[in-house]
């Protein structure tokens, strides 16, 4: 989404050795060919395979909503925007749009802080951080499959660990019925989607902390600054750029929802789990009905683009100076 | 697993993901008869890809070539989703395998519509028609016979007898009157009366549509999904019969997101004895001892009850099987090779070795379990069949069906909501 696709005169490297002055018209012609030459051999493969790969696909894709079809042959009933409008009077897709706002703000609101407060914890020098690191870590690294057929055996209801480790402290009529109750599934789903990710997070804020100079925090700690100052004048400005990334991806994450879903709880109960991505697969190899599945998906990537492109142009835009999304001569 | 898990995949399968590689296929299989020596070589597509049925079809393959010298028979096994979505390709191509595997019904309905598949009433006449009426059933399009079958199967309840005694429920309920009040003693007694799997939303969906056959009556199905309208009387009192169901709240706790051979889910409710009954097909057993325990000698099967009033009997059956189909203008060894499987000696090795149900009363004395015997009494005795809904409807239909039933159960759809929203989509497909 963010790659430029034609090469760049100006930049890139120029691997030719300096030359003797001697035909320097030529050499430089000669040399600005060579150029070229290098840039089109390197990137033609990558530039191929994107395009029949990822461009392709995508506008098919774009192609299809358009039309009532089924998958096989080619698409052939027009339909025009019908897809589009049965998609916004479809209750489950606005309770996905829903769905996924609140799943946008609980990770915003709780999951990011979480990640936050452990990584500074995890910056101060205590005895064995580096395990707890690691250990914090572990679940981003394990499969979303993996994940869901574990959590899914740990909230079963009455047999899961879940319930009996809150039997066991004597609390048995706290536990519910976890992702089997329409009101209960998106906060376990919650909780979940938390554990896996949380980790992830935080090793973005590590790595953000280990690069604020501790000179700084020196330097207000001799100001009289206490521990809270510290952090919300020192520590978080400082850090902004990588909480910029963190919910961006965040977001991006929780809009593209899927494997996690699927395994778990495949939408339900009467979807009220569902996501984005699990409605346009339960149309497009479910039901076979490709082209409002394509529809779904188009829906789907508008959003993520108006978001990425949005959040890029004003919230990125000071931390991704002179990179990619500029645009030459214009941009500001 | 063996064979019958076979059975419950083919009912899974329309609901299974196609994957990418459905594009990606091309023709094949064909105009393989013929060659300079004098042999013809038949090309038979089958599913039993898992032991033992794999290595049993393939001796029975050496067999028949033996038999016949001037026949040879060449093998292609694909993987039930991938063999799906690969003969829907080949449809579209117009080009079929000499013998390909078939569950009957709609599909089967599409290739012969589409002049791909040999109209086998009378080359198979003088043998057909002794196998057992009600596996014939789903490859008979305008009462003639499109395909052969090796296999058959159907939905009812598997129950605990231990629990049904400790409940102080006489015996099997005949009428659904009587199933609920059944129900209604388990509860009373403690004990959770069904199992679901409510995530696979499937396993519900055999409820309503076994009501469906026993209020409109065994064609009411069929009819309506040729009319494309599900908004009759029966099958909204269909609806209302599974709602007086769920209002009793009969079924384990957490069901809606249960699944169903997991090990917390409906098979391994029953088979470790923590709910009485099940409404599952012929492979339950397997599955029940497979995810559970198992039940032994204290499992016991019944069939679906008749609905007091309904125009529907008890004994007619949802179910389905597995058959074989001819491309149209397959050789004559391809007939013969139909004719040795679907013999007595075939259909014994392929009963005692595989597990399938017989479909030639011949080889019925192979059957040695006596839930199986029960289940195979029933389809015998059988006056009425409705294929399962996934191979009779087309897939959109099948899973709306799936998806309206759950809502019902889960509180969210009412019984008319149900019949119009099946009947929605219906119309929506061509």
């Amino acid at each position: 989404m963010t790659s430029t696709f034609l090469p760049d005169k100006r930049s890139g490297p120029d691997i030719t050795p300096p030359l003797p002055v001697a035909g320097a018209g030529r050499e430089r012609a000669r040399r600005r060919a060579l150029h070229w030459l290098t840039a089109v051999a390197f990137q033609t493969p990558a530039l191929v395979l994107f395009g029949t790969l990822v461009l392709l696909p995508m506008l098919f894709a774009l192609y299809a909503a358009f039309f009532r079809w089924g998958g096989f042959g080619m698409p052939e009933d027009f339909v025009g925007g019908d897809n589009f409008t049965r998609l916004l009077q479809d209750p489950v897709f606005l309770g996905d749009l829903w769905r996924c706002l609140l799943l946008v703000g609980l990770s915003l609101a709780l999951q990011l802080p979480f990640a936050l407060a452990l990584a500074v914890a995890l910056n101060q020098r205590i005895r064995g951080r580096a395990v707890y690191r690691m250990l914090f870590f572990a679940p981003y690294i394990l499969s979303e499959a993996i994940t869901g057929v574990l959590f899914s055996m740990i909230f079963a209801p009455d047999d899961g660990l879940a319930d009996h480790v809150l039997g066991a402290i004597g609390l048995d009529g706290v536990g519910g019925q976890w992702f089997a109750d329409p009101s209960t599934v998106m906060a376990t789903l919650f909780l979940v989607m938390s554990w896996k990710y949380f980790g992830f997070h935080m090793m973005l804020y590590l790595a953000g902390l280990q690069s604020i100079p501790a000179e700084l925090t020196e330097a207000a700690l001799i100001d009289g600054a206490g521990p809270w100052q510290r952090f919300r004048n020192v520590t978080l400005p400082l850090l902004a750029p990588t909480l910029r990334i963190s919910v961006f991806l965040s977001v991006i994450g929780a809009i593209q929802l899927f494997d996690l879903v699927w395994v778990i709880t495949a939408g339900g109960p009467d979807h009220h789990s569902e996501t984005m991505a699990v409605t346009m697969f339960q149309y497009g190899f479910k039901r076979y009905q490709v082209g409002y599945a394509s529809a779904i998906s188009v829906v789907m990537f508008g959003i993520c683009l108006v978001f990425a492109l949005a959040y890029q142009r004003f919230v990125l835009r000071r931390d991704l100076q002179g990179a990619t999304t500029t645009m030459r001569g214009g941009g500001s | 697993m063996g064979d019958p898990a076979l059975s419950r995949r083919g009912f899974l399968a329309a609901s299974a993901a196609a994957g990418l590689s459905m594009t990606a296929l091309s023709a094949c299989g064909g105009d393989s008869d013929g060659g300079s020596s004098g042999t013809t070589t038949i090309e038979w597509w089958n599913i039993s890809t898992t032991q033992p049925a794999k290595d049993v079809w393939a001796a029975l393959a050496k067999q028949f070539e033996a038999q016949n010298p001037k026949v040879k028979v060449k093998i292609v096994q694909l993987e039930n989703d991938a063999y799906k979505s690969k003969m829907t390709a080949l449809t579209a191509s117009g080009k079929l395998p000499d013998i390909f595997h078939t569950w009957g019904g709609g599909v089967l309905r599409q290739q012969v519509d589409a002049g791909l598949v040999e109209d086998l009433t009378d080359r198979t006449k003088d043998w057909g028609e002794d196998l057992l009426k009600v596996a014939r059933q789903p490859y008979l399009i305008d009462d003639k016979a499109y395909g052969i079958p090796f296999d058959i199967g159907m939905i009812g309840f598997w129950y605990n007898k231990a629990l049904f005694k400790q409940a102080g429920v006489a015996g099997p309920p005949t009428t659904w009157s009587g199933f609920l009040d059944a129900v209604r003693k388990l509860k009373a007694a403690g004990i959770t009366p069904l199992a679901l799997a409510g995530k696979e939303k499937w396993p519900g969906m055999y409820y309503w549509a076994y009501l469906a056959m026993r209020t409109a009556g065994v064609d009411a199905l069929r009819k309506a999904g040729d009319a494309k309208d599900f908004s009759g009387d029966g099958f909204v009192q269909a609806g209302q019969h599974l709602q007086d169901l769920v209002d009793l709240q009969p079924f384990q706790k957490g069901y809606l997101g249960a699944a169903y051979s997991s090990p917390t889910g409906q098979a391994a409710a029953v088979g470790n004895g923590k709910a009485a009954m099940e409404l599952m097909g012929q492979w339950a057993p397997v599955v029940e001892a497979d995810a559970g325990k198992g039940l032994g000698a204290n499992l016991g099967f019944f069939p679906f009850p008749a609905v007091d009033g309904g125009k529907g009997v008890i004994t007619e059956v949802f179910g389905g099987g597995g058959g074989h189909a001819l491309r149209k203008g397959a050789p004559q060894a391809a007939v013969d090779f139909l004719k040795f499987f679907a013999s007595a000696a075939t259909d014994i090795t392929l009963v005692k070795k595989t597990g399938v149900l017989p479909v030639v009363p011949a080889a019925e004395s192979a059957l040695t379990d006596p839930n199986i015997k029960a289940v195979q009494a029933q389809l015998k005795g059988s006056t009425g069949f409705q294929l399962y809904l996934d191979q009779a409807y087309a897939p959109a239909l099948g899973q709306e069906v799936n998806d309206s039933v759950a809502a019902l159960i889960a509180g969210s759809k009412s019984p008319q909501q149900v019949a119009q929203s099946i009947t929605k989509v219906a119309k929506e497909e061509q």
